[in-house]
């Protein structure tokens, strides 16, 4: 079953989703930084081709198998058990399509301003990163890729940031360091421990999932050494101060990749390598990070209707967001675990495209200030509309993307975590709150002279942005597809979870179409078209 | 009586090709500082490659003897005083991999500061054999011997550079305390014999074994003895709370010298203090391993907070040489749990450790002398802003350096720590590992605030006037050696951790 994924296309286009960026990077480097055109063409190129694999991986994905496909495996340091090994399910396909996908757009649509060579080699780096980070299936390789992506992001900020830049780009380096030091030490100490079990020292994930069995003490501190690393990225409440400067302070590439993938590899990390390794410890840990989630809602939400910095608002608004993914996560049922992948993708889509805005306001206007905005509804009608349909996907309006990831954690947590969830649902109007009345003060009103000569949507941006736009609505209409593909493998993550521990999922409040009847049919349907 | 001597006495037999690395390292420092002196001056850059190519004969000889090793098994040679086993051959390629960095950064630098010659060549080489004879001694006396042979150069190089000040006082601050210690350390020497009746390392595991001391049963003297050692020994790795000497001497040596100080000075002070605890104190573990905890928490916690808040780069540098050294000790920690699951992991990794961050010290410390200008004078962190634009090159060697001190995946770095972390967490010395992990993150801090002052500050009024900063071609070659080792070994680690393996198989005499 899971050699099947890879010999349908015979090629290992895992590795090569990762070798690709890695090539571009150094093609680019190699190239005369006297001739920018050539050093940008190679670098879309090159992230065009990833972004392609990563669809084509999309295309030939199957529906019906909730394993890990496309498995790639290969010996790499023997005498410590380590293997070069990747495979994607269910849980990271969109993760992986989402980074294929938005490097180019990121390439294609933002400029630098200055040193376009080094930024889009450390760009095309952090795609590799991000790609491996997803798809590791080693917990050596996956600790490998998680660090190394701080290298790309930490030059991006400090390189191309606005004034505050080495001071955010340090923090954020630190912070999330220190979360992996605690990590490093848990992946070690979780090999060793599990070489009784397994009879063997493997960093293999799998192997160590199904086959670990720790005593419930040693099974939660190992799962904390994890989660804090998680947790810092996500983040968590209260590891999250390092989030507001690092993404004020990027660049509006950095601000879109760190939004749209970067803060996904702490709750991916926490389904992959919490629940998934650590059952028991991560059921034990529920309230606590429940609590957490919810509270990151609300204080999220909270932070960000006072800011008065547009950018610093929406980075805000990612600690509400992200705090519904842990809520989902936590909730352990497959609807709000579904709901919570989705969520990701939605997060990333629609937060990515609001970082682009804000930062094409900035290239506008040289301000981010809410106080300095106003009007540009009337100069710029079809930037609004853009903006008002991307804000409304991060609101969560019924209709677009949005709503059907905090719909599906909402319920899903009901029915495991009721209380936790009925003060979450309190956020969604508060997202309502912060950006209505952001937006409100930005684009109504009368505009001012400096607002007056606000330059309307150009092709290119709106090229840029249409990808969002579409992913937006298709997704919110249709999410039907995606769902198909990822409800199975986390079906099958709950299971795992249920099966080692005495906890049990509760029966579904309201049945969505995922169910096995439905999705088998949708599946020879599909097959057929 | 003395008659009776005479014929009694029998020289040991000697394996004279067993001997070759330190026989080949002897010679050419030997030759380079008798022939020299009383040659006229050689050609440009002659002494250079003498030493260069004497360090990598000794180091080739040391693989030839590896295969050896594997096909016979360790063994001791000239009368049980010296070891031939790959924990060995290992430090000894280590030490001499140091020799050529150093000698090939050397060159340039006696170029531009002026004092070419052939004193701190021979001088690298006769501390390499010291290095080389400590690293293999399985008698505390032979110890001795090599720690001085090795200690005497190094004073000599710290205070090498003939113009500047602060090269003098380097090497009389080193001098004096580094007397201190040896005292420390012969002392402690006298009290193991005194307790153990022995100072052969394989002689005292025998005694300490059997449990019948000299002393009729109180472990008093023992100890003290274990002790006095520990403090000789934790000077030359610059242990805290005996690290007072390291910035100093690391500040005012001429850099190359201080690269090969950090490199070869701590593999031959760690494989030192490995095998004299592993094989002559291995049974007494109990007693020293607390003592290695404490040093190693101690070192890594001081090294990175102090290296955190130093302005000078070669002094942060020292630092974070002191926050390595916390790292090794970590390892050593490990193999103090001789009981335990498997202690031989604790001291392939902190050898291998050793071997890697001599190669990271090396190559940096080739950098830096690089872009302190002519007379070392521009040491500040700000002597690096405008590298990026000035040496594009140059500032992604040393960002590579940098990032694998830091310990970033994909570095020699990283296989270095993640080495030490396992032996400790795979003896349950949680608390050491997580120490040094966050250790690690504060030391992080240190070369990111290098990194930042080459590649984001902006330039200042007044930096065009300073000289442009050149990279010779010996130089140029060394670095590229050293930013290609880390990066090899950081993404294909698998042969070097076999080899490191492989050190486990002390002789014993």
């Amino acid at each position: 079953m899971l050699a099947a994924g890879s010999s349908v296309l015979g090629f290992p286009i895992l590795t090569s989703l990762i070798i690709v960026p890695v090539v571009g990077a150094v093609l680019v480097l190699a190239l005369n930084g006297r001739r920018p055109d050539a050093v940008r063409f190679t670098a879309l190129i090159a992230s065009v081709i990833t972004g392609g694999l990563s669809v084509w991986l999309l295309t030939s994905f199957d529906t019906a198998d909730d394993g890990f496909q496309f498995v790639s495996k290969h010996t790499w340091i023997d005498s410590w058990g380590i293997s070069w090994h990747l495979g994607v399910d269910g849980i990271s396909l969109f993760l992986v399509v989402l980074t294929g996908v938005l490097f180019p757009l990121v390439i294609a649509g933002v400029d630098p301003h200055h040193d376009a060579k080094p930024y889009l080699a450390w760009l095309l780096f952090l795609q590799a990163g991000v790609m491996g980070s997803f798809m590791s299936l080693d917990l050596f390789l996956f600790f490998v890729f998680f660090e190394i992506v701080l290298v790309p992001m930490y030059f991006l900020i400090g390189g191309w940031g606005y004034d505050d830049r080495v001071r955010a780009a340090t923090k954020f380096f630190l912070y999330t360091m220190a979360g992996s030091a605690f990590m490093l030490v848990g992946t070690i100490a979780t090999v060793l421990l599990a070489r009784n079990d397994l009879g063997k020292v493997t960093f293999d994930l799998v192997e160590l999932a199904e086959g670990s069995n720790f005593a419930a003490s040693t099974g939660r501190w190992l799962f904390f050494a994890f989660a804090v690393a998680f947790a810092v990225k996500v983040p968590v409440f209260p590891l999250h101060t390092w989030l507001p400067d690092a993404h004020t302070q990027a660049p509006t590439a950095g601000s879109v990749i760190l939004a749209g993938v970067l803060l996904k590899l702490g709750t991916y990390g926490l389904l992959r390598f919490g629940l998934y390794l650590f059952p028991e410890a991560a059921v034990w840990s529920r309230p606590l990070f429940l609590t957490l989630g919810v509270i990151g809602i609300l204080y999220g939400a909270i932070v960000a209707t006072m800011q008065k910095d547009l950018k610093r608002l929406v980075a805000y608004s990612s600690v509400a967001h992200l705090g519904f993914i842990v809520l989902g996560t936590f909730a352990i049922t497959s609807q709000a675990i579904g709901g919570g992948v989705l969520q990701m993708i939605n997060h990333g889509v629609s937060t990515g495209a609001l970082f682009l805005l804000v930062g094409m306001i900035y290239e506008r206007r040289h301000t981010r200030q809410i106080s300095e905005l106003r009007g540009l509804q009337h100069v710029a009608p079809i930037f609004a509309g853009v903006f008002t349909l991307v804000m409304l996907s991060s609101i969560g309006v019924p209709g677009l993307n949005g709503f059907v990831g905090e719909f599906l954690i909402l319920i899903g947590a009901f029915a495991s975590a009721r209380w936790w969830a009925v003060v979450a649902a309190v956020g969604v109007i508060l997202a309502a709150l912060y950006l209505l009345w952001a937006y409100q003060r930005v684009f109504h009103g009368e505009p001012d002279d400096a607002n007056r000569s606000f330059p309307e949507l150009k092709l290119r941006e709106a090229m840029v942005l249409a990808p969002f736009a579409v992913a937006i609505v298709f997704c919110g209409i249709y999410p039907k597809p995606m769902l198909d593909r990822i409800q199975p493998s986390v079906d099958r993550l709950v299971t795992h979870v249920e099966a080692r521990t005495d906890f049990i999922e509760p029966e579904p409040l309201v049945v969505v179409p995922a169910n096995p009847e439905t999705h088998h049919e949708t599946e020879d349907g599909g097959h057929e078209g | 009586m003395s008659t009776v001597l005479a014929q009694t006495f029998q020289g040991p037999e000697v394996a004279w090709f067993s001997l070759s690395p330190l026989l080949v390292l002897v010679t050419g420092g030997t030759l380079l500082l008798v022939v020299a002196a009383l040659t006229p001056s050689w050609p440009r850059g002659l002494y250079a490659l003498v030493s260069a190519v004497t360090a990598g004969t000794a180091g080739a000889m040391s693989m030839v003897l590896w295969d050896d090793v594997t096909d016979e098994g360790p063994r001791t040679l000239v009368g049980g005083s010296l070891a031939l086993d790959h924990f060995a051959l290992f430090s000894t390629i280590a030490i001499c991999v140091a020799v050529l960095l150093a000698s090939l950064t050397t060159d340039d630098h006696l170029r531009r500061e002026g004092g070419q010659g052939p004193e701190v060549y021979g001088l690298y080489l006769l501390a390499a054999a010291g290095g080389v004879v400590m690293v293999a001694a399985t008698d505390l006396i032979v110890v001795f011997l090599g720690l001085e042979t090795l200690s005497i150069a190094m004073y000599v190089l710290a205070a090498s550079h003939r113009t500047r000040l602060d090269s003098k006082e380097a090497g009389l601050k080193y001098f004096v305390l580094g007397g201190f210690s040896s005292a420390f350390f012969l002392y402690g020497v006298a009290m193991i014999y005194g307790s153990t009746g022995s100072t052969r390392l394989a002689e005292i595991t025998d005694v300490l074994a059997s449990e019948v001391t000299v002393t009729g049963g109180s472990d008093a003297m023992l100890l003290a003895g274990i002790a006095l050692l520990l403090v000789g020994l934790g000077f030359k790795v610059s242990a805290v709370p005996f690290h007072v000497w390291t910035p100093d001497v690391y500040q005012g040596a001429p850099s190359p010298v201080t690269g090969f100080m950090a490199a070869a000075g701590k593999v031959a002070a760690f494989a030192a203090l490995l095998r004299i605890l592993m094989t002559s104190l291995g049974s007494r573990f109990d007693d020293w391993r607390p003592v290695i905890w404490a040093l190693a928490v101690a070192t890594l916690v001081v090294g990175s907070i102090l290296a955190a808040v130093q302005t000078d780069l070669k002094r942060m540098l020292a630092y974070s040489s002191i926050s390595h050294a916390g790292f090794i000790l970590v390892g050593v920690e490990a193999a103090g749990h001789l009981t335990g699951d498997d202690p031989g992991r604790g001291i392939s990794s902190a050898l291998l450790y050793t071997m890697l961050y001599g190669v990271l010290a090396s190559g940096s410390f080739a950098v830096v002398g690089l872009v302190s200008r002519r007379g070392e004078t521009l040491t500040d962190v700000g002597s690096l802003r405008g590298l990026s634009r000035e040496r594009p090159a140059l500032a992604v060697a040393f960002t590579i350096l940098l990032l694998a001190q830091a310990g970033v995946p994909l570095t020699s770095g990283f296989i270095a720590k993640f080495g030490v972390i396992q032996a400790a967490v795979g003896e349950r010395s949680y608390a050491v590992a997580i120490v040094a992990m966050l250790a690690a993150v504060v030391a992080a801090f240190v070369y990111l605030r290098i990194m930042i002052a080459m590649w984001i500050t902006e330039p200042e009024p007044g930096d065009a006037d300073r000289e442009p900063v050149r990279v010779p071609l010996a130089t140029g070659v060394a670095l590229v050696a050293a930013v290609a080792f880390t990066l090899v070994v950081g993404i294909m680690p698998s042969w070097l951790i076999d080899a490191s393996r492989e050190v486990v198989g002390l002789a014993t005499g």
